[in-house]
């Protein structure tokens, strides 16, 4: 994937040692419980996560932000394994799609 | 036009899928599909006496066979009482197939009576669920679900089938097709070739075979390659059986409770050649002190496997019959007559005492004496404890799923039922169940259903008086302070068997325990041997959990000392 580090040069989100999982997946109602439940089983940090269905609604995607990129390979295999899991595509911190959302996401 | 409900496409597809016997327990939400059940002429329905029971039932079929078996649970406690077979199956890689009643799809999330979040309940110990919504979903679920459980790593499946779709109608054109499987092959020529040259260059390797062997002919080919290039091989609990015990080149379990030599040969090898195992922490002890000077070659089916726990110098992800099959015409014949020579010497300074061996009262001496009476097609299963190691030490196993032990989750319970399932699959065949007298009562109630089912299940309970594993840990560990691990109150499980209608011994009351023995593997059916054991036989060597494998307690062969 292509780095957007140019555009965004210095956001927060970008911190060292952040990615970005993007997953497209079976749209039903337990898809989420599924992935949630792998991060919090197998200890997988999880900093955020957006879902939203796509196209007719058969599929949904799902935006994930980790913490390390340590268990990375794992995560992705492991995410991979689950049935529902169509794709997993791996970006770098720099995408911007958390970046976007961060007026969201102000207070304390 | 095809036209039926939901519980009855439910039990077609089955049907069609060649399931001949579920195991279960009926109850107000899957009412439906009993119903159903009840008008079929080619499956025939086992009545378990607890769910856990149905569950385990189902796993021995499996186990025994490697094909997906089928339970059956209701809503609420039945899905509940079935979880724990579930996640057992999950740790352990078998393909079964639990359908669950659920309540109506009106009353989901209002606490209705007997609901309870089956499906969410699932999500972690199974390989994959499914909430069914609609009839028509089944002619989608079912298949798949078959295919899921038994595709690249196998493991349980779930389906939750709320009671208005069993009851729904439903029409259709055409049956669903068995889904074909994909096959996993994520390696390459060069990859093959890599390995084959570690193999061939390493001066120390041992081949370490995993419950992965036990599919397709896997076995076969492990043999074929350890016996060109002189591999020796070790065995993780569930690999037992994969190279017979009494091959040359066995080295026999690794881990907790493995051969002393076992262990410090691990410690010498330059090259691990991993085959279907994922480096449990039963097998390895502390991993960082793992074969510290072993390159590793790790073949497994799964990728999650590969550097999960341990860093593969090379990885070959796929099937590991075709994998071994093909490292062997590029593995060059050799000798290895100075690690051979090594093994042996390690083999006699540190060779494993077998106390009490010729004493069938002993626990070494009782598995012996069943193993000369059994025949090559006798199937083991086991319960949890000392028992279970001390089987898993001794017995001599010739094939791989001769042995039934519950190895990831380690459920006491799981021997009965499993052996009551294995019986089911292979009712030609003797099953021996080694039990303990803490596991037996976990599922005793199943004594019920091996008498109902005629099943040829041989039920040996090694009586310590004691939760005997967890008593020792006590012993070793925690200063001898005995707590919760010495039954005050001591079961009769003589009379308990014959209560529930089965033929039982006593062999602590027999003059001449050799025929007594005889005439319990001989008699066709059902029959429990109660066999004291001393609280204080132990098992030896063992691990402290946590420590490296080479340290080792107890075991030492004092003759050589
Ligand atoms: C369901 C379950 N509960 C608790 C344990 C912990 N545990 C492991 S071995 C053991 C003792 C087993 O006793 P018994 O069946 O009599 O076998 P023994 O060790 O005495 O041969 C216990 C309690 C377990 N493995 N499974
Ligand atoms: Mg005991």
């Amino acid at each position: 994937m292509q780095t957007l580090k140019e555009s965004y040069p210095c956001q927060p989100s970008a911190a060292a040692g952040q990615k970005v999982l993007e997953l497209t997946v079976n749209n039903h109602p337990g898809v989420m419980s599924h992935i949630c439940g792998l991060f919090s089983r197998r200890a997988f940090n999880m900093e955020g996560i957006l879902c939203m269905p796509i196209g007719d609604g058969k599929l949904s995607r799902i935006w994930i932000q980790i913490a390390g990129t340590s268990q990375l390979d794992q995560i992705v295999k492991q995410l991979e394994k689950l049935e529902d899991v169509r794709t997993v595509v791996s970006h770098p911190a720099e995408h911007e799609v958390f970046a976007k959302l961060e007026e969201y996401f102000q207070g304390s | 036009m095809n036209k039926m409900n939901g519980a009855q496409l439910t039990i077609k597809l089955l049907e069609r899928f060649g399931v001949g016997i579920i195991a279960g327990i009926p109850g107000g939400s899957n009412l439906p599909l009993y119903d159903a059940l009840s008008h079929s002429t080619t499956i025939r329905h086992v009545l378990a006496r607890h769910e856990q029971g149905a569950g385990f039932i189902a796993q021995g079929m499996a186990r025994s066979s490697g094909r997906p078996a089928v339970c059956f649970a209701t809503s609420g406690p039945g899905a509940t009482n079935v979880m724990t077979a579930l996640a057992d199956a999950k740790l352990d890689s078998i393909p079964i197939i639990c359908i669950t009643g659920q309540v109506p799809q009106s009353l989901i999330g209002t606490d209705a009576f007997q609901e309870i979040d089956t499906y969410g309940m699932s999500i972690p110990i199974t390989k994959h669920n499914f909430l069914v919504r609609s009839a028509r979903e089944l002619l989608e679920v079912i298949p798949a679900a078959f295919r899921i459980a038994s595709e690249g790593r196998p493991g349980p499946v779930l389906i939750d089938i709320p009671k208005d779709v069993q009851l729904e109608m439903v029409e259709f054109a055409d049956w669903p097709a068995m889904p074909q499987r994909e096959c996993v092959k994520q390696y390459r020529k060069q990859d093959i070739e890599q390995a084959a040259a570690m193999i061939n260059a390493a001066e120390r390797p041992i081949l370490f075979l995993g419950g992965g062997i036990r599919h397709g002919n896997a076995h076969d080919a492990a043999i074929r390659l350890a016996e060109k290039n002189n591999l020796p091989t070790t065995m993780t609990l569930l690999g037992l059986g994969s190279m017979p015990t009494e091959h040359p080149l066995a080295l026999g379990m690794l881990g907790m409770h493995a051969a002393r030599y076992t262990n410090l040969a691990m410690e010498e090898c330059d090259l691990l050649l991993v085959a279907g195992a994922r480096f449990d922490d039963r097998a390895t002890g502390k991993i960082a002190e793992f074969c510290p000077g072993a390159k590793i070659i790790h073949i497994d089916i799964d990728p999650g496997e590969i550097n999960k726990l341990r860093t593969a110098h090379l990885q070959l992800v796929g099937d590991a019959g075709s994998v071994l099959a093909e490292l062997l015409p590029q593995v060059e014949s050799k000798s290895r007559q100075d690690w051979l020579n090594r093994m042996a010497f390690l083999k006699k300074e540190n060779s494993f005492i077998i106390e009490g061996a010729d004493d069938p009262r002993m626990p070494y001496g009782l598995i012996r004496q069943i193993a000369a009476l059994a025949d090559h097609e006798t199937l083991i299963a086991t319960d949890v404890g000392k028992h279970q190691m001390w089987v898993a030490q001794t017995y001599p196993f010739c094939r791989p799923r001769q042995l039934l032990t519950s190895g990831g989750l380690g459920t006491m319970g799981f021997g009965l039922p499993a052996a009551i399932g294995a019986s089911l699959a292979h009712p030609q065949r003797t099953v021996v169940c080694f039990s303990g007298d803490g596991s037996i009562l976990m599922n005793i109630q199943e004594l019920a259903t091996a008498v109902e089912q005629r099943a040829n299940v041989k039920i040996f309970v090694l009586d310590n008086t004691s939760l005997g594993l967890v008593r020792q840990q006590q012993n070793l560990f925690f200063g001898k302070q005995y707590f919760a691990s010495e039954y005050q109150h001591h079961v009769d499980f003589v009379t308990i068997a014959r209560g529930f209608g089965m033929q039982a011994f006593a062999l602590g009351a027999s003059d001449d325990p050799v025929a007594t023995l005889t005439e319990a593997m001989q008699t066709r059916g059902p029959c429990l041997v109660h066999v004291p054991i001393g609280r204080n036989e132990e098992v030896y060597p063992m691990v402290p959990p946590g420590a490296a494998n080479k340290e080792m307690i107890g075991g030492e062969n004092h003759a050589n000392a």
